[in-house]
């Protein structure tokens, strides 16, 4: 039932649990802070992850030119008549954060215009959502066909790196230190500047924060468009790994949950061990345990809810 | 009031009278266009087999001018959703509504389990597409054939091959944790097992695994590993098997489905090296198959694979059928009586015939991945021609076994 | 009911006797079997949505594990129908089994409410559809399994679309009828009231848990015999239909005909059979069009289609009266508060 593992293949294992902790973080982050602030259980969370991955896929193919453009199946053919041009050369990072804003804007938009006047309803939130997960999913099996794509890892990070006598993985190393870079953006953006003041206040008690002047609905639409943009980061940056295929929004929609869950809402130090305990438990329980593989992650998930409701970090889930 | 009423009253007459019109016996004349049904899959993850399945019958229909054998064609198609219930729902439309003739598809396993009982009840040929093993052996059914391969077809080449040819002794198997991969990889271990290799390790990944490090991670100390996966699968894993390192120590093996020519577009150096057998490649050289070729670069600038030649084919077999029976309206038993007599000389997959299950005997490649001119290619190194699913075994002794399952053949050298 | 103009009573009832002679009627006037059949799977998750609204919309407690009860129901007589037992035990046992699993469900779910509710039914459900996959030597994996017979009862033959629809009708029926009894009965109530008011509930000397408990095994028990029917309609039963997928399906039946209505979780599995199953056959991108069904019907009535309707009609019918319009009820928002 229980197959040991030697240290090779444990150290293998516990940089692919960061690395996929890592993306886990990207995706999760958001979240909580929506659902911590808002009190949105935002269910095209997945989706923003891989509309982001198709996004930077297809400005990678070409760099951020005209050309991709044109090059996007389907629709491309409408932006033929602009002239060749580049606006940027296809840096693997870059394109990555304009694809971030992309879907950051889409969020705001979502948030301004649609979630903005259900507040406080949670079941016509969760509908709202699931149909806009829909339309996007939909959308996307038109644009980018049923195809798997899966962006080339960017040249300089392809391959393994050697120190004495150990090999690492490069590119899921770099997705450590980017996860790490972002949350310690992030932390530090919450504990040192105005607005992680007010976030901290909205995450506290809305009304509270209201009364004191904190302006609560640009900052709804400021941290719903963040944590989307986040997300669609995230797909980029995962994407030459998990690639990206019709039904990844549904497969990450999930893992969101499971994160938040386990390291409790709008907590971001809960989203970050939450998110690197996934991935450590998802390698090592998949290496260890083979014959639990299907419920490696909802089974802890589980025991950890029933034990212990608020999770592991949050304080009582409302 | 009056008024409304009167409308009300004609819109029921309306309505009446459209209603005797559906329920008019169907009545088989000579000039009725014949119809072919398609399940496929146009939506959600298995999409992408899906989408290509009805380019491959659409292509066939084009070159045809939906003519077959004489009899004008009505082509329906039909999207499961790729699950069971949605396969029976959409079987249930194009046998009971549409009335077709013949049923293409569908795509999954489970899908095509689900309603074999259902089109023999309702007397309805079925050409299918999933390689579920037992729906032409132990449990074979007069109304269904089927054009492209059962699981172990040709992961029975894979293995001979892998030991006979490439000189591999030691092998792991990795595939997705559902009947398709056991069917596969029970096959592969079988062949090269008897040929006098050991598989001393099999893995199975979840069918939603994001990252296979922890399988990749697993393997030591073999001579090559043989995968089995589908869908956006094999993408994932061959990445991930590169990005590990894996590539370079242990050769990389593959069933179809992993390695389809219509996946090249979207992989990228990692598939470079790999070792698959298929039973259709898009570079073989018949007639057929560069009209094929052609004709689905000029209309849908893709290489077509697996998916969309299993069903150009099954076109293929509709068509010699019509002409077996003479172009006549024939029942259904008798249309799937002639599909069984099918044998064609000129396919993408080169000859063409079904063994008495209904199950074909064609060609299987063995190809290597290979960049040339800076596109993906695999290029055939061996030929076996005429395999059937039985591959060389005795089909009495073949059909005494348990059907090929996680544990069968046991796998006796594990380590 | 008591607010609602007289007039609006009247129009409803015709309403409702007309919907039910033609349901009575429907193999006659529908045509070709295959309408029968689609009539015969939105009478089924009908029932199952019915069976889901009992706790999200009368509890206020939002589970996504029901597919995982729907399939425990399905594979429990599935499996002993393939070792050679009868319809009524099979179908006797798998209701008992499905309500044992409730029971299961309910104890750890009921530790907590709102999202901790959600994530855990989540969890439970996951962890069904993973046995189903996994547990290959006893359900047969993804190659399923097949039910080769439907039950006659009374020596009626269940085979034909006509005499299966009569039988999902007359269970719909049942069902519909338990659940305006439940919904009247003292337990209905207190299970509204601790939707609301959990704490005052509470301190009114109610058990509050227990309450929870009751509503969610008498759900339990409709999910099972929607899970049966499911497997007689379909005479075959694979993993997928323990996924995600079909509890978040029927969770956005419920939501979008209108929670805690007895019309709303109907209406809504008639949206999605019909999307699902019909449009798909004449719009290629219905997905696209059910996500934005669903965009619409939120916006626009963000209580759900049944009570949206329900509140336009009279809007309409005072104006056309010359009245003005009747106060609109807001709902207090119960749930996670």
């Amino acid at each position: 039932m229980l197959r040991y593992i030697g240290f090779e293949e444990a150290r293998l294992l516990a940089i692919s649990s960061f690395a996929y902790g890592g993306l886990l973080f990207l995706l999760s982050s958001g979240f909580s802070l929506i659902f911590g602030l808002m009190r949105i259980p935002n269910l095209m969370h997945g989706s923003f992850f891989m509309l982001g991955a198709y996004f930077g896929v297809s400005m990678l193919e070409k760099g951020l030119t005209t050309d991709a453009l044109k090059a996007i199946p389907k629709i491309g053919g409408a932006f033929n008549f602009l002239p060749s041009f580049t606006i940027l050369p296809p840096n693997f990072f870059l394109i990555a954060i304009i694809s971030g804003l992309l879907v950051a804007g889409i969020g705001a938009l979502v948030e301004r215009y649609l979630l903005r006047r259900l507040n406080g309803q949670e079941l016509p939130q969760v509908l709202l959502t699931l149909g806009l997960s829909f339309v996007i999913a939909d959308l996307c099996l038109m644009i980018w066909t049923g195809d798997p794509w899966q962006p080339a890892t960017p040249a300089e990070l392809r391959g393994v790196v050697q120190f004495g006598t150990l090999f690492f993985p490069l590119y899921r190393v770099a997705i450590i230190g980017i996860a790490v870079v972002i949350a310690v953006a992030l932390w530090l953006m919450v504990d040192w500047t105005r607005l992680g003041a007010m976030i901290r206040a909205g995450v506290d008690d809305p009304q509270i924060a209201r009364v004191c002047g904190i302006k609560v609905s640009q900052l709804f639409t400021l941290v719903f468009a963040l944590g989307a943009g986040l997300a669609a980061f995230g797909g980029v940056v995962g994407a030459p790994y998990l690639s990206v295929y019709p039904g990844l929004d549904a497969d990450m929609l999930p893992l969101a949950l499971i994160v938040v869950i386990l390291g409790g809402t709008g907590s971001l130090l809960g989203a970050l061990v939450g998110s690197f305990l996934i991935g450590l438990l998802y390698n090592f329980g998949q290496a260890m345990v083979p014959d639990l593989s299907y419920v490696i992650l909802f089974l802890p998930m589980l025991l950890v809810l029933v034990l212990r409701p608020q999770g592991l970090f949050g304080r009582s889930i409302p | 009031m009056t008024m409304h009423r009167r409308k009300v009253l004609k819109g029921i007459a309306g309505a009446g009278v459209g209603l005797a019109a559906l329920k008019a016996p169907y009545v088989w004349a000579q000039d009725a266009p014949f119809k072919i049904g398609l399940l496929t899959v146009k939506t959600g993850p298995l999409a992408q087999g899906g989408i290509q399945m009805e380019q491959g019958i659409a292509t066939f229909l084009k070159q045809k001018q939906n003519t077959l054998g004489g009899r004008k064609i009505e082509f329906i198609s039909a999207d499961t959703g790729g699950n069971a219930a949605g396969a029976k729902t959409k079987a249930q439309e194009l046998i009971e509504r549409e009335k077709v003739n013949v049923v293409l598809g569908p795509l999954a396993a489970a899908e095509l389990l689900a309603i074999t009982d259902y089109v023999r009840d309702n007397q309805t040929p079925l050409i299918s597409l999933g390689a579920a093993e037992d729906v032409t052996q132990r449990n074979a059914n007069p109304f269904v054939i089927r054009a492209s391969s059962t699981s172990g077809q040709c992961t029975h080449v894979l293995g001979d091959y892998a030991f006979k040819e490439l000189k591999f002794k030691r092998a792991a198997t990795v595939a997705e944790d559902w009947a398709f991969g056991y069917e596969q990889m029970a096959g592969f271990q079988r062949t090269f097992e008897e040929a006098g290799g050991k598989v001393v390790k099999k893995l199975w990944a979840p069918l939603n695994t994001p990252d296979f490090t922890p399988y990749i991670a697993q393997l030591a100390n073999v001579d090559c590993v043989a995968n089995g996966f589908a869908g956006s699968n094999p993408v994932k894993f061959m990445r991930a098997y590169a990005d590990l390192g894996a590539k370079a120590r242990f050769p990389l093996l593959a069933g179809w489905t992993a390695m389809d020519d219509a996946l090249l577009r979207s992989l990228g150096d990692e598939a470079v090296g790999v070792v698959s057998a298929h039973w259709y490649s898009s570079s073989f050289d018949t007639p057929s198959n560069k009209q094929f070729v052609a004709d689905m670069r000029k209309d849908y600038n893709v290489l077509p694979g697996g998916y969309s030649a299993g069903m150009y084919i099954a076109g293929q077999c509709v068509e010699a059928a019509i002409k077996l029976v003479g172009g006549k309206s024939v029942d259904g038993k008798t249309f799937a009586d002639a599909l069984h007599k099918v044998t064609l000389d000129d396919t993408p997959r080169g000859k063409f015939s079904l063994d008495r299950f209904g199950n074909v005997v064609g060609t299987v490649f063995v190809r290597k991945c290979e960049r040339k001119d800076g596109q993906l290619v695999n290029t055939v190194v061996k030929t076996y021609p005429d395999v059937s699913q039985f591959w060389t075994y005795d089909e009495k002794a073949f059909l005494a076994n348990p059907v090929y399952a996680r544990d069968y053949p046991p796998a006796k050298n594990l380590e | 009911m008591s607010f609602a103009p007289a007039g609006f009573i009247t129009v409803r009832r015709v309403a409702l006797a007309i919907t039910f002679a033609l349901l009575l009627t429907l193999p006659f006037w529908v045509g070709n079997s295959y309408y029968i059949n689609i009539s015969s799977q939105i009478l089924l998750y009908a029932v199952f949505a019915l069976a889901l609204n009992v706790l999200v919309g009368y509890g206020g407690l939002v589970s996504l594990g029901h597919a995982g009860l729907f399939a425990i129901a399905g594979y429990t007589a599935a499996l002993l129908l393939d070792a050679g037992h009868g319809h009524f035990v099979a179908d006797v046992a798998a209701i008992v089994v499905t309500l044992a699993a409730s029971a299961v469900f309910a104890v750890l779910a009921l530790r907590s409410t709102g999202i901790g509710f959600l994530m855990i039914t989540l969890a439970l459900g996951q962890i069904v559809w993973g046995i189903a996959y996994r547990w290959a030597s006893l359900t047969n994996g993804d190659n399923g399994l097949k039910i080769t017979t439907r039950p006659s009862p009374f020596g009626l033959s269940l085979n034909g679309a006509p005499a299966f629809y009569y039988t999902t009708l007359l269970v719909f029926v049942v069902a519909l009828v338990t659940m305006i009894l439940f919904v009247r009965s003292p337990l209905g109530a207190s299970l509204r009231g601790t939707r609301d008011q959990p704490r005052r509930m509470n301190a009114l000397g109610y058990n509050v848990w227990l309450i929870r408990f009751f509503a969610f095994l008498f759900s339990g028990f409709w999910t099972a015999v929607s899970g049966l029917l499911f497997i007689y309609y379909n005479q075959f039963i694979s993993p997928p239909i323990a996924a995600l997928q079909t509890s978040a399906e029927t969770l956005l039946m419920v939501i979008s005909g209108g929670t805690a209505t007895l019309l709303g979780p109907i209406a809504g599995a008639a949206i999605l059979v019909i999307m699902k199953n019909v449009v798909s056959s004449y719009i290629e991108r219905w997905n696209l069009v059910l996500g934005i069904i669903f965009v619409l019907i939120i916006t626009f009535m963000p209580e759900g289609l049944v009570p949206g309707v329900t509140r336009l009609w009279r809007k309409g019918w005072s104006t056309l009266r010359g009245r003005k319009p009747e106060p609109e009820a807001r709902k207090t928002g119960g749930h996670g508060s």
